[in-house]
This record gives structure tokens, C-alpha cells and sequence, in this order.
């Protein structure tokens, strides 16, 4: 346990929540717990655009919606883009006197295949035109929504539904899209990574990203028992492991500056990662051991990056 | 209370079909989902919260007597509060069933 | 009396779009719709209209943002052709479910393959269904009337519908016609700001676009067409506000010399023009022909159309666009509208003038003739695409 998790920094955090409960996710969903806490780091004066998909699915059976805060939904690959609207009317209006001025947050919200896959175009188009919003990618590797599909931010060696271990093929045999360094290379001013088991991170970043001027991105891991054939129970614990095992480091970028949110000299075994989920049941050590190299080299690099490395 | 959707008839509908009670989900029960409950232990408890921060469906509410409670009307018994407890404080138990 | 002023019909669209003061302008260029957005960008970058103004990566994108604009409660303004809007069809259809307030304008202009850029009408017959209310407009003026009417309309309580108007892309978007200009103040009163019903905001919070279980899609697509269906009625009374301003008055379906005739051409879009000449020519050289265009596409004027034709012996359908595999979109939905009555016109469907192929006032006189020599042959329903080699 970190110095960004401790029992007296829980305790300062809001009890107010926007997200509320009842909504219909899995069990040990750990991207409704994102989901609610990117909620409560915003409060009240936000309006939320949401892509199609797991989330949008939980939260609006009609007639029951989860959401306290204004919130959206149009279609998969455009929330980008709605949110552009969201945010250029608020401005417009604003200015036009037709509502009164006061700051409101547009957060556009979507998960790894809204966002790295169908939805990439529509995310570019909005971080290079600069709105000022911030889009938050919930990414649990996969298209969970349609029954574990693999996307682009499905991890290298996890079996999906469309990535199956059969005789010649191991499992999703391309790596993992880096999303945040596409994101940063729009050069916005804010990138960040985030995963809920650091909620106090998480919320943190969230309340950065919301107030710079401009567009901000923040891509979290959010552990998919479902999706990841992983006990319910283990979320937290299996988003700790991701950062602790360099699979999914914790950083920032703003204004191209990169920082290590939490830095290992030394990372844990990704073995310790992988055996808790079934999707990597299959993997052989030579496997592990090729995923391991990769890992080191990119979080070597990102160390790097952070005016860490050697 | 919102009406489930099979009772409701076309002109009923609000126009575009927006929906106009803001978090109106929580009286939908998530409850019933578990076969797990859990259980608090208030001696080992020391109130540090994970049990509340770390819950993905809102269930967990500070008392008066300053213990986060369980909400088992939402509850869908995943066991993280269990297992994230610092000082295993929380159990998680075969839920009877009911009526 | 406004100024009547020559200009080329796409900059008096943004002009007109300048005049009813929208405040989101998202759209992505694409012939021939392209004259629109850049004089848009134009007014914009010169300050003469406050707007937010966004040319966007994709005609996807670019309706998506009216999307969230219109639900911020913003007027909001997109244009385009063809591909683009192909494209952004699967929009469509999500912003009349929403009942999102909004105007597009269509330069009408033909889908690949093959490639091309010129104009006909199986861009907007891709999205018929749709659930926008849908006009065909015949000339410039048209085009600038009914962009005050479109807004006025869209917004209007009891209707909440986006608009499209489709102008032909080319053949009326890029020609100069004499336009009268009305005057601002007269259209501050005509459209005043846009007040929506529900707005995302903190202060009120709303869930837009939840989804729905098949236990209230059904009642949830009843509402929607019910509320398209009685907007013909709030669409004749706008167009009848608007006619008291300016003395030009709209129908749904509009006649000309067809009262008495035995052969009516039933035409859409600038088609009219030209077929009222012919129509001419024709009653001068004796024959009993008349003129039925129609203005209004969605919700469709079944019976105002089946008014105008059905003392008719035949009626001459001239279908702008294909249906591969089908006959013309606008006869199908003629022959619909005539199909209960006992007594009624055969339909002759020719599908003309596709990737923008001159169809001239003699064409239309062939075409007559033709129909005409066919039902006399007994051959009372037929279709074919008109003047095609081989």
C-alpha cells in the first residue's frame, strides 16, 4: 500500500455520490466503482456524454437511470464528438447570456473499444479542435458488453471470445494499443493514468483534469471479473497488481512533462498478475516470460520518459 | 416510485423518452443477486472506510455510530469489502434464504 | 418588402442561416455542398454571426456535435451531401428518437459506386426512414424560406423534430437566383430563441437516451411516429405564419394546371421548374397534361397527394433517384397512396436525371408521350430509367 491509499485520505473524500446505486453491473465491477468514483471527484456541475457499452447499459434502463448528474448517451464511436457539442453550446450560451455563466465540467466517457477502436477518430478530431472537456476511457480490454470480444486494448496472450487459444493460436497475438501516448502525442495538456484500486489517485487526477483549460485524457484499468475470468472479490487486489507488475504503470503528462504517479525500482513477478484470470490460464512461461521483457522495456522507457531512468 | 417498463403506455412517454427522476435506479434492488453477504465484525472494525470506497454498487453508508453498514438491498455480494478489509473485519456468509 | 439581391443559392442558405442566429455550426465539406460552410466560416471569422463554428474530422462527428449542442439547448446548423451523409446516417435516426431540434440542409448529390459528385437524390432515400421531417425545395428562395420555417418548426413544443432540407446538389445549390432578403427584425419575431423542453444541465438533471428493453421499445417508437405524424398539421400552420409575413405561402403538395388534366407528371426538388415548362408546351399543343410536385417528403402527404391525383387517368412519376432492385422511392410511396381506391390512375415511374444528367423541359414531353403509347399498349404500371444507351 501506497502513500496515495491510506485510511485517513478515504475519510476525506466526499460521502456525496452522483453515481447512484443500482445499476447493473457484474459483480466486483471494477469499472463501475471507476465509474462512480470519477462521479464523485466531479460533483454536481458536470454533464457526462456516454459511448455505448457496459456502462451506458448498466446505468439507463429506461425507465431507471443511475446518473444524478446530466447525462447523455448517443451512439459508440461519437461521444468525442458529443461532448464537443456539449461543450461548445455551454460556451455559446453562456456568452449569449441565454444561460447564466458558472463553470460546468463536460466529461465524455467511453470504454477501450469506444475508445481505442471505433471511437478513435471522433477523440482525435475533439482533443486537436482543444475543447475543454475531459474524456475518461474506462478500459477493461476488451468488449465486455458483447460477451468479451478482444479490441485493440486487449492485452498480448489474453484469451477473448474472438482471440481464442485453439491449436495454432495462443490468444490475442497483437500487443496492447497505448492509447494515453496517443492521447499525448495530440499534445493536450493533460494525460493521466488511473486505476480505482488508488481511488485518492484516481480522484485526484479527475479533479486535475477538470481544472486545466483545455482537453484532458485519463485512461483507466478497470478489472472485468466477467470479462477476465477472475474471482469478483479480486478486483482491487488484481488493479494493484497491474501496477505493481509494470503492466499498467500509474503516470501523468502535462503539458508534456511525464511523471511517475507511483514508481517501483523493482516490479513484482507478472506471474502474480497473470494467474489470478483465466483469460491467461493457457499462457506458457516462454509466453510469460516474452510478455515480462516487453513490460520491463516499456516501463524502462516511461521511466525514462520521467527523468527517471538510468 | 417510477413504474417498471411494462407498465407504461405510449403516451406516457415523455417526449424523446428523457428521464426526468435523477438517480432513480436506487430503488431498484440489487440485492437479490448474491449468494454471499457480509458480515461486520465492529470489533476489528477501525473504521478506516475501504469497505465504502472500494464498493462498486454504492452499498456501503457510515452510521451514527460511525461504522460503514453493508446496504444489502443493494449488496450483490461480490466480496471485496471482504477482502480489501485491513484487519479482516468483514466475513462474508452464506445468505439464508429468505421468506 | 425585403431586398431582392442575385446570389449564388448556397451563400443565401448561410445567410439564411446567419439570420436565424444559430449558435453551433458543425459540418465537414464535401461537394457540392461546400459553398455552404464556407461562407459560413466566412460570416463567422468576420464576426457578423456569434456562433461556435466547427469543422469537424467526419460528416459522423459533425452531427454528433449538433447532437450534443441541440441537447445543451443550443440551435444547431450541419449541411451536407452524398457519402457525408451516408455517413453520418446512423445519426440520423438517434437524433429524431431523441427528439433533437435541428436543421441540415442536403445538396443533394448522387451515392457511389461509381464515383461521382453530381446530383440526385439516393443520398437522402437512404435515410427516408429516418424520422425527420423531411422538404424538397424547387428554387433559391425556396431554399432561404424554409430555413426560418425549419427552425421555427423543429423547436416548436408540439413537434420536436429535427429538420432536413434537400436542395439538388449543383443544378439549385450552385446557380444565381434572384433572392428576397427579409428583414431581421421581421424574422427576431417569426423565430425568437430556442427555449428547449429538456437541456442537459447541473441545475435539472436529466438522463438523455437510455436504452430500452423490447417491453417499451414498441410504445417508445409509437410516441415517436404518432408525434411525426401530427406535425403535418403544425407544419401547415407554420408555413402559413410564414406566408402571412411574407405573401409566399407553401402546401405539402403543390399543382400546377392539374386540376383538369388526364396525365399529371408528379415530380420532387427542382424537377419542377423545368416540367412546368413542358407542361406548358404540352397544353399548348392541345394536351390535357398538369403538374403535382412534392414539397413535403416526410411525414409523407398521403392525402393531400391522393387529393391532387386521383381524378387523374395516369399519372408520370419522375423518380430522381434508384432503388436498386425496386422501382423509384417517390412512385412506390404515390402508388401506396392510391392503392385503397377503387377508381384510380395507373403509374407510369421513370427514374431520370441520375448523377445530375440534364433532364430538359423536351424530356419530360418524351417521357409523357412515352407513358402515354405504353398504357395505351396496356402496359399501366410501368418503370424505367429514362434515357439510358443500349
Amino acid at each position: 500500500m501506497t502513500e496515495n491509499l491510506n485510511v485517513f485520505a478515504v475519510r476525506t473524500l466526499t460521502q456525496k455520490e452522483y453515481f447512484a446505486p443500482g445499476h447493473r453491473s457484474c459483480q466486483g465491477c471494477a469499472e463501475a466503482l471507476a465509474v462512480r468514483l470519477v462521479a464523485k471527484a466531479l460533483g454536481r456541475n458536470v454533464i457526462i456524454a456516454n459511448a455505448t457499452g457496459c456502462m451506458e447499459i448498466v446505468s439507463s434502463p429506461f425507465p431507471y437511470t443511475s446518473w444524478k448528474v446530466p447525462w447523455f448517451h448517443v451512439a459508440f464511436e461519437n461521444t468525442a464528438a458529443v461532448a464537443s457539442g456539449i461543450e461548445s453550446a455551454l460556451k455559446v450560451l453562456m456568452r449569449k447570456g441565454r444561460i447564466p455563466y458558472k463553470k460546468i465540467v463536460t466529461l465524455a466517457m467511453g470504454g477501450d473499444g469506444g475508445t481505442a477502436d471505433i471511437g478513435l477518430q471522433a477523440l482525435s478530431g475533439a482533443l486537436e479542435r482543444g475543447h475543454n472537456f475531459i474524456y475518461i476511457c474506462t478500459d477493461n480490454e476488451a468488449y465486455m458488453n458483447t460477451g468479451i470480444q478482444r479490441s485493440s486494448s486487449t492485452p498480448f496472450g489474453a484469451s477473448t471470445t474472438t482471440s481464442p487459444v485453439g491449436k495454432v493460436q495462443m490468444g490475442q497475438m497483437t500487443w496492447k494499443k497505448n492509447m494515453p501516448a496517443i492521447a499525448a502525442a495530440h499534445n493536450i495538456p493533460y494525460v493521466a493514468t488511473a486505476c480505482p484500486s488508488y481511488p485518492i489517485d484516481l480522484v485526484q487526477k479527475v479533479k486535475k483534469a477538470a481544472n486545466i483549460e483545455g482537453p484532458a485524457y485519463v485512461h483507466i484499468l478497470s478489472v472485468c471479473p466477467t470479462g477476465w475470468r477472475s474471482a469478483p472479490e479480486l478486483s482491487i487486489k488484481l488493479g494493484r497488481l497491474a501496477v505493481e507488475t509494470g503492466v499498467f504503470p500509474l503516470y501523468e503528462v502535462e503539458r508534456g512533462q511525464y511523471r511517475l504517479s507511483i514508481d517501483f525500482p523493482k516490479l513484482k513477478p507478472i506471474k502474480e498478475y497473470t494467474k489470478l484470470q483465466g483469460r491467461f490460464r493457457h499462457l506458457t512461461d516462454e509466453m510469460i516470460e516474452e510478455i515480462e521483457k516487453r513490460i520491463h522495456k516499456e516501463y524502462e522507457q516511461l521511466r525514462v520518459k520521467a527523468g527517471k531512468g538510468v | 416510485m417510477t413504474k417498471p417498463e411494462s407498465e407504461w403506455t405510449w403516451k406516457e412517454l415523455t417526449v424523446g423518452n428523457v428521464i426526468l427522476e435523477p438517480g432513480n435506479a436506487s430503488q431498484y434492488r440489487t440485492g437479490d443477486w448474491k449468494t454471499l453477504k457480509p458480515i461486520l465484525n465492529k470489533e476489528l472494525c477501525i473504521h478506516c472506510g475501504l469497505c465504502y470506497i472500494f464498493c462498486p454498487d454504492m452499498a456501503y453508508n457510515l452510521n451514527e455510530e460511525g461504522y460503514f453498514i453493508g446496504d444489502l438491498f443493494y449488496c450483490k455480494g461480490c466480496g471485496i469489502c471482504a477482502k480489501e478489509c485491513p484487519t479482516g473485519a468483514i466475513t462474508m456468509v452464506l445468505e439464508e434464504e429468505e421468506k | 418588402m425585403g431586398k431582392r439581391i442575385g446570389m449564388e443559392v448556397s451563400i443565401a442558405a448561410a445567410e439564411a442561416v446567419k439570420q436565424a442566429n444559430v449558435d453551433v455550426i458543425s459540418a465537414y465539406p464535401i461537394t457540392p455542398q461546400t459553398h455552404i460552410v464556407e461562407h459560413l466560416s466566412e460570416l463567422v471569422a468576420n464576426g457578423e454571426l456569434d456562433a461556435e463554428f466547427f469543422c469537424v474530422e467526419s460528416e459522423h462527428s459533425a452531427l454528433s456535435v449538433c447532437l450534443g449542442a441541440a441537447a445543451t439547448g443550443a440551435r444547431t446548423f450541419t449541411c451536407t451531401s452524398s457519402q457525408g451523409l451516408v455517413l453520418m446516417s446512423e445519426i440520423t435516426y438517434i437524433a429524431s428518437g431523441l427528439r433533437l431540434p435541428m436543421l441540415m440542409i442536403i445538396s443533394n448529390r448522387t451515392i457511389s459506386a461509381p464515383l461521382s459528385i453530381w446530383n440526385d437524390h439516393s443520398d437522402v432515400m437512404s435515410i427516408r426512414d429516418c424520422g425527420w421531417i423531411q422538404f424538397f425545395v424547387e428554387n433559391g428562395q425556396e431554399v432561404y424560406d424554409h430555413v426560418f420555417v425549419s427552425y421555427r418548426l423543429a423547436e416548436d413544443r408540439n413537434v420536436l423534430f429535427p429538420v432536413i432540407i434537400n436542395m439538388d446538389g449543383f443544378i439549385l445549390s450552385h446557380v444565381i437566383e434572384p433572392i428576397e432578403l427579409i428583414e431581421q427584425e421581421k424574422i427576431n419575431q417569426f423565430l425568437p430563441p430556442y427555449q428547449p423542453l429538456y437541456q442537459l444541465h447541473p441545475d435539472h438533471p436529466v438522463t438523455m437516451g437510455a436504452f430500452a428493453l423490447p417491453s417499451i421499445f414498441a410504445e417508445a417508437k409509437k410516441a415517436q411516429e404518432e408525434a411525426l405524424l401530427s406535425s403535418i398539421p403544425k407544419i401547415t400552420e407554420t408555413w402559413k405564419a410564414f406566408g402571412d409575413m411574407t405573401g409566399r405561402y407553401y402546401n405539402p403538395v403543390e399543382i400546377y394546371k392539374a386540376e383538369d388534366a388526364d396525365t399529371l407528371l408528379v415530380t420532387m426538388g427542382c424537377f419542377g421548374e423545368t416540367a412546368s415548362v413542358a407542361v406548358d408546351k404540352m397544353r399548348e399543343g392541345g394536351k390535357s397534361v398538369g403538374l403535382v410536385k412534392i414539397r413535403l417528403w416526410r411525414p409523407f402527404p398521403f392525402d393531400d397527394l391522393k387529393k391532387a391525383t386521383i381524378d387523374a387517368k395516369q399519372l408520370v412519376v419522375i423518380d430522381r433517384a434508384i432503388s436498386v432492385g425496386a422501382c423509384g422511392p417517390v412512385a412506390a410511396e404515390v402508388k401506396a397512396a392510391l392503392y385503397g381506391k377503387d377508381q384510380r390512375p395507373s403509374v407510369y415511374n421513370f427514374v431520370a436525371g441520375i448523377s445530375g444528367r440534364d433532364v430538359t423541359s423536351s424530356d419530360f414531353i418524351k417521357m409523357v408521350d412515352k407513358a402515354e403509347r405504353e398504357m395505351e399498349e396496356g402496359n399501366k404500371e410501368g418503370y424505367e430509367i429514362y434515357g439510358v444507351r443500349g
